[in-house]
């Protein structure tokens, strides 16, 4: 307590000098407060060793047979690193890559709370709304970071491995050329980004709703689950078009001669409506809420 | 914790409202959809036919009429061939629960009508139905034309589509047909020839289709071949069950027990050969199958069962159905029918839907729906009936579907894969007219090959395939045996070719004996993987020859070629579905003309998109879901400021704040601070200090009363709580972080000026030394401690709370944290400090607010709080004596005995004035301390409030 100034009075304005509310949080003070988390780390870790151990299992394998029920593009994974990429989305957007994106989302509020940094940061104070579309934000890029990371460790991967090749459609086997071939997995990526957005409105409500971390993620992840048992059950028929999960896939038509946009955009419809309706959610309840941890 | 449980509860309330709704919503359909209550009546009908009109057959009916009791327009279901009336029954109930009277019989031959298959024969099950529309127009339900005459369509597929067209040729009561995959000429269409200027019947007979006909047919359908009995069985109209003697061979024919009895023998053999076929229809089979060539007589016999034979007499408003997987009826036989239909000048629409005798997507209901519109616009809604007059010439009539705004031409198309359901997506492109199987534009595609020479094996073994005749959806198989095979390629497509209609092509071709080819366009793509598009291919067979120009018309088709694509025309000399002859042959194919004239309908639209509504309306409701989630914002009011407090730090009124489980936290709670004041808030666990410090933080919604922090109020968020520090309920860091990485990003969250910050002075007051630049997560509870009291500080906010900051300091740190506290309030600034160390409240603050159960209990100077003078305790060996002395001198209101000697309570007095005192009388003194006065006050003012659940202080 050396220098401290007397205080100015400012009957002007409404807060301290300086102070903006347009100016709190900013994006790059959260995205730093996130990235050095052990969580972040471990998850974009798993991410970039992954794809090498796909090649490993596909080197100590060989190429996997196209024996019935397995699906096209298995089958061509060892085609290049274009192909590998595709494969790699195929077998992590069911499960991994909703995991990634509800631990990215699902901890963003319930984090803090747990921390009891919650507190401060709304008496600093950064406006609720602010805060959530500022973690909300930062967590929604570091999830996509972490879906192209894998994508283009997987593509790195599969080149060294098996070449750069053009990408070979499963089913038909007609090459795309690179710059298409770039083109239509830019689209999965896109896609899946879309599908994606319900687990983070799922998490991210939950993450309002809960002081606990690992419940806000967890419960995304489970609910996902539910998701997809009944989407298994085809007895549900027409009914299961409306769940989440049913369109996880839907991109699969990108890998096709002649692409359809049908699924893709029913299933972005679907997954869009989803997230609106619990970011609503999220923001509502976050508005209201007494934070009392 | 008591706080979260009860949204849960909301949760489970929704939850249940929502399961409510939906078994509400579930039963409210049932119950609209609950099916009309429909009249069925079982009969049996007699007629008469046969070509002298002699013969008796007994029909196996059911008439279905809709409730009520006006008169409605009636509907014939034919079912196909070696079903029943109970194939169509679905269909039949859809058509009557839609206002139709629906007549469905067995057809003679089959199920329990008796009789025997004539193939559609004008002889016999053409008159047989025309006696059953006289049948219908007695009935009191069915709406007349005339005398005799009933308003009445007849709908049927495959067998029964053929009774449609036949029919309605011969009977001109009939007022609009459905006629799906039928034929238009059995002729061609069991003995194609693709190539041009041909005659019906000299074409290549479809082997595997015929016999599969001819042996469901020879199998009695199912039914025991019993002899005959009860001949002369004619049934008796409405009687139902008189049928039941079930018979095969000749027994529908009029004759006497004894000849039937004569005849049974025989009539078993047939029956064994021949099942319940016609005679004459038996030996043109056999003659045929064991040819491979129709006589005569055969093609005059099944062009006779063919509607090719009354083209002209075709004028009756029709909706032709027909598939695109069909290697029995194809396409073209429904164009040929199209083309009569038309030239008659009567109504007729042209559909080609994705299923067929081959398999495909049946696409039932829409067609079902289909076939309800051309009734509905054809039968019910017209005041009179499409005028048949056997006079009117094609001119002058209208075109069949123009000004109704009804697509005269619609073809499914596959629009692609869909993979969340696994299934290729069907879609449906409508033309305001149909241009026949030349297309109403043809593009031109160059095909490259040299001359090919190509051989049939004798035998005709191995035969290509093309499709396995009934089973064509058989995982797509196609094959063609080297060498016995010419394939001649386009270069790679540079767009997409849509084709629609039947490509021609022109060949050169030479052979020594009578020529037979299967000619069939392969759709190739990049990889070089064909697919034959629907399964089709053209048989074409030309009398031998030393080079000879031929047309070819290939299989009529809608398939769009993508771009990159090649197509390849493959000219086999065997199928498998098809008989070849058995010797061996060599030809030699050329093409003539190396363009394929391919035909397409530009007019084909696939209209909007095929997305279902709710890919627009799903969001479009989401959003507004959202904007009734979110409310409006509540608008920040004018009145946020009050000028009269601009200077005041902290002002609380009529605080009150009731958890959402009842707990009352805080109520009526009303306190001021002003620049320069410490105030100390005191209170027991539960007396609502960190409620109220929360409420100030704008963390939770109070339920009534305000706080201004300089004039401005507090909410949550509020721009003003940017002017107070807090430390409340312990520190919040990021572990993983440093202290200093906390502190300067905190700091940066706030959005203020990096130089506001002060940040050098703060972590001097935290004193971490070097520990300030390791991770927090390793911090004691102390550093920790100080670490939050400096972020608390940061900015130095002309506002600073502090809850229980002393806790975890050792004593030198909280003396050097109580000169800061008293140093930093100097400058004019407020602190307020939350403790429960009360000697450390007596210390440094200037004011107290002591709370109990949530209110305030008492407030004011420390001075006034503890009373006026500060009390003493003096240690004495002799505290009676010395209370006595003290108690008699000016200036002290009183002294009593003490545990640690004499209270003494100056007043004006001087403490070393008592110990003079003392000392002059006598008594020694040992020690002279101050009295804790305010833990003193404090007990008394919170004395009878009961230290209820501390909920909120945990």
């Amino acid at each position: 307590m050396t220098s401290a100034t007397a205080p100015t009075p400012t009957p002007a304005s409404a807060g301290a000098p300086g102070y903006r509310a347009r100016r709190t949080l900013p994006f790059r003070v959260e995205a730093i407060r996130q990235f050095r988390r052990r969580r972040t780390l471990i998850a974009y870790s798993i991410l970039m060793v992954l794809p090498w151990v796909l090649v490993g299992a596909f080197e100590i394998s060989g190429p996997a047979s196209g024996g019935n029920g397995t699906p096209g593009l298995v089958t061509a994974a060892t085609n290049g690193g274009l192909n590998f990429a595709a494969f790699s989305f195929f077998v992590s957007a069911g499960f991994l890559l909703v995991v990634i994106v509800a631990l990215f989302c699902g901890d963003t509020i319930a984090s803090e709370a747990s921390w009891s940094s919650l507190r401060y940061l709304l008496a600093a104070p950064v406006p609720r709304a602010r805060l959530l579309r500022q973690k909300l934000a930062v967590a929604a890029t570091y999830s996509a970071l972490a879906i192209l990371t894998f994508a283009l460790m997987s593509m790195v991967a599969g080149t060294v491995a098996f070449g750069w090749h053009p990408l070979r459609l499963p089913g038909s086997g007609i090459d795309v050329p690179t710059g298409s071939a770039l083109g239509r997995l830019a689209v999965v990526f896109g896609y899946i980004l879309i599908t994606e957005t319900v687990v983070a409105g799922l998490a991210f409500l939950l993450s309002v709703s809960t002081d606990s971390p690992l419940g806000a993620v967890g419960g995304a992840v489970g609910l996902i689950i539910v998701s997809n048992i009944l989407d298994a059950i085809t007895a549900l028929g027409g009914w299961r078009e409306i769940l989440p999960s049913h369109w996880q896939f839907a991109w699969i038509s990108a890998m096709q001669s002649q692409i359809t946009w049908t699924g893709m955009i029913e299933g972005a419809a679907v997954s869009v409506s989803y997230a609106i309706v619990l970011f609503a959610l999220a923001f509502r309840r976050f508005r209201t809420r007494d934070i009392v941890s | 914790m008591k706080l979260r449980r009860r949204p849960r509860g909301r949760v489970l309330a929704v939850l249940a409202a929502t399961a409510i709704l939906a078994v509400a919503v579930t039963v409210g359909l049932a119950i609209a959809n609950r099916p009309v209550p429909l009249t069925v009546r079982n009969l049996r009908i007699a007629v008469t036919d046969g070509p002298a009109g002699n013969q008796h057959v007994s029909l196996d009916a059911t008439f279905y009429t809709p409730p009520g009791s006006g008169r409605v327009p009636a509907v014939l279901i034919a079912h196909g061939f070696g079903g029943t009336k109970n194939s169509v029954r679905g269909e039949a109930e859809e058509l009557a629960r839609a206002g139709y009277a629906v007549l469905t019989w067995s057809a003679r031959g089959f199920g329990t009508s008796t009789g025997q298959v004539a193939l559609d024969s004008p002889d016999y099950e053409v008159k047989d139905t025309e006696q059953l529309i006289s049948w219908l127009a007695k009935q009191p339900r069915v709406r007349l034309d005339g005398p005799g005459d009933p308003r009445v369509g007849i709908a049927g597929a495959s067998y029964g589509g053929g009774i449609a067209l036949l029919t309605a040729a011969y009977d001109r009561r009939v007022d609009a047909i459905v006629p799906q995959i039928t034929w238009n000429n059995l002729a061609t269409a069991l003995f194609p020839n693709a190539a041009e200027g041909t005659t019906p019947g000299d074409g290549v007979f479809k082997r595997q289709w015929a016999g599969l006909l001819f042996t469901e047919g020879s199998l009695g359908f199912g039914r025991t071949v019993a002899p005959p009995a009860a001949a002369g069985q004619t049934g008796t109209g409405t009687n139902a069950g008189s049928g039941t003697g079930a018979t095969a061979g000749s027994s529908g024919q009029a004759g006497t027990p004894a000849q039937a009895a004569a005849g049974a023998q025989a009539a078993a053999a047939q029956a064994a050969e021949c099942g319940r076929f016609l005679p004459a229809v038996c030996a043109v089979y056999r003659q045929v199958a064991t040819v491979g060539q129709p006589t005569p007589a055969a093609v005059t016999l099944l062009t006779r069962d063919s509607p090719a034979s009354v083209a002209g007499r075709l004028n009756v408003p029709t909706l032709l159905i027909q598939g695109e997987h069909d290697s029995l009826f194809g396409l073209d036989q429904a164009d040929a029918n199209y083309r009569a239909i038309q030239r008659n000048g009567a109504p007729v629409d042209m559909v080609w839907f994705n299923g067929g005798h081959d398999g495909g997507n049946q696409e039932d209901a829409r067609l079902n729906l289909l076939t309800q519109q051309w009734f509905d616009r054809w039968l019910k809604s017209p005041a009179r009936p499409f005028p048949r007059s056997a006079a009117a010439p094609a001119q002058g009539r209208p075109a069949a579907t123009a000004g109704t705004g009804q697509p005269a031409f619609a073809v499914t198309r596959n629009r692609g894969f869909d993979p969340s359901s696994n299934q290729d997506v069907l879609g449906v492109a409508t033309a305001p007219s149909y241009p026949g199987l030349g297309g109403s534009t043809q593009a031109t595609v160059a095909l490259q090959g040299p001359p090919q020479t190509i051989a049939r094996p004798p035998g005709g073994a191995p035969a290509a395939i093309s499709v396995f005749p009934g089973f064509g959806a058989l995982g797509g198989l196609t094959f063609d045996v080297p060498g016995q095979s010419a394939a001649f390629q386009s270069g790679p497509l540079t767009r997409p070719v849509q084709v629609t209609g039947s490509p021609v092509i022109q060949l050169r071709v030479t052979g020594q004996s009578a020529i037979t080819l299967f000619a069939k366009v392969y759709d190739v793509d990049q990889a070089g993987n064909a697919i034959l598009p629907d399964q089709l291919a053209a048989p074409l067979t030309v009398p031998a020859s030393e080079g000879r120009n031929i047309t070819v018309q290939l299989p009529a088709i809608d398939h769009s070629f993508a771009a990159g694509h090649r197509l390849r025309l493959v000219l086999s000399a065997t199928d498998y579905a098809y008989a070849t002859p058995q010797s061996g042959a060599v030809y030699r194919v050329a093409l003539a003309s190396p363009g394929l004239s391919v035909p397409s309908d530009p007019a084909l639209g696939l209209g909007s998109s095929g997305l279902p509504w709710w890919t627009w309306a799903a969001p479009i409701a989401a959003l507004l879901a959202a904007g009734l989630i979110m409310g409006t914002r509540r608008r920040r009011a004018g009145d946020d400021f009050d000028a009269d407090l601009a200077d005041v730090p902290l002002e609380i009124t009529g605080l009150t704040k009731r958890y959402k489980d009842g707990q009352l936290a805080v109520s009526d709670l009303s306190l001021r601070v002003e620049r320069g004041q410490i105030l100390g808030l005191l209170g027991p666990n539960g007396a609502g200090k960190t409620t109220a410090l929360r409420v100030l933080m704008g963390l939770i919604h109070p339920d009534a009363g305000t706080i201004t922090i300089f004039g401005r109020r507090v909410r949550a968020g509020a721009p003003a709580l940017s002017r107070l520090g807090s430390f409340v309920e312990g520190p919040g860091f990021l572990p993983h972080l440093s202290g200093r990485a906390n502190l300067d990003l905190y700091w940066r969250a706030t959005g203020r000026p990096a130089d506001a910050a002060h940040l050098a002075d703060v972590l001097v007051i935290a004193g971490l030394g070097a520990a300030i630049d390791r991770p927090v997560r390793a911090y004691s509870r102390g550093m920790s401690q100080r670490l939050a009291i400096a972020q608390a500080m940061l900015g130095f906010p002309d506002l600073l709370v502090l809850d229980e900051p002393m806790n975890g300091l050792d004593p030198p740190q909280i003396r050097e944290m109580r000169d800061v506290l008293i140093r930093y309030a100097a400058d004019g600034r407020a602190v307020i400090l939350s403790s429960h160390m009360l000697a450390e409240v007596e210390q440094t603050c200037t004011h107290v607010v002591v709370m109990g159960l949530g209110r305030r209990l008492a407030e004011g100077r420390v001075s006034e709080i503890i009373g006026t003078g500060a009390g003493l305790v003096v240690g004495t060996p002799q505290p009676e004596r010395a209370a006595d002395l003290l108690a008699g001198l000016d200036g002290i209101d009183s002294a009593e005995a003490h545990p640690d000697g004499v209270l003494v309570h100056p007043n004006g007095v001087a403490p070393s004035a008592v110990v003079a005192a003392l000392v002059e009388a006598g008594i020694p003194v040992d020690r002279v301390t101050p009295n804790r006065r305010l833990e003193d006050a404090f007990l008394a003012l919170i004395a009878g409030q009961t230290i209820s659940d501390p909920g909120e202080d945990e």
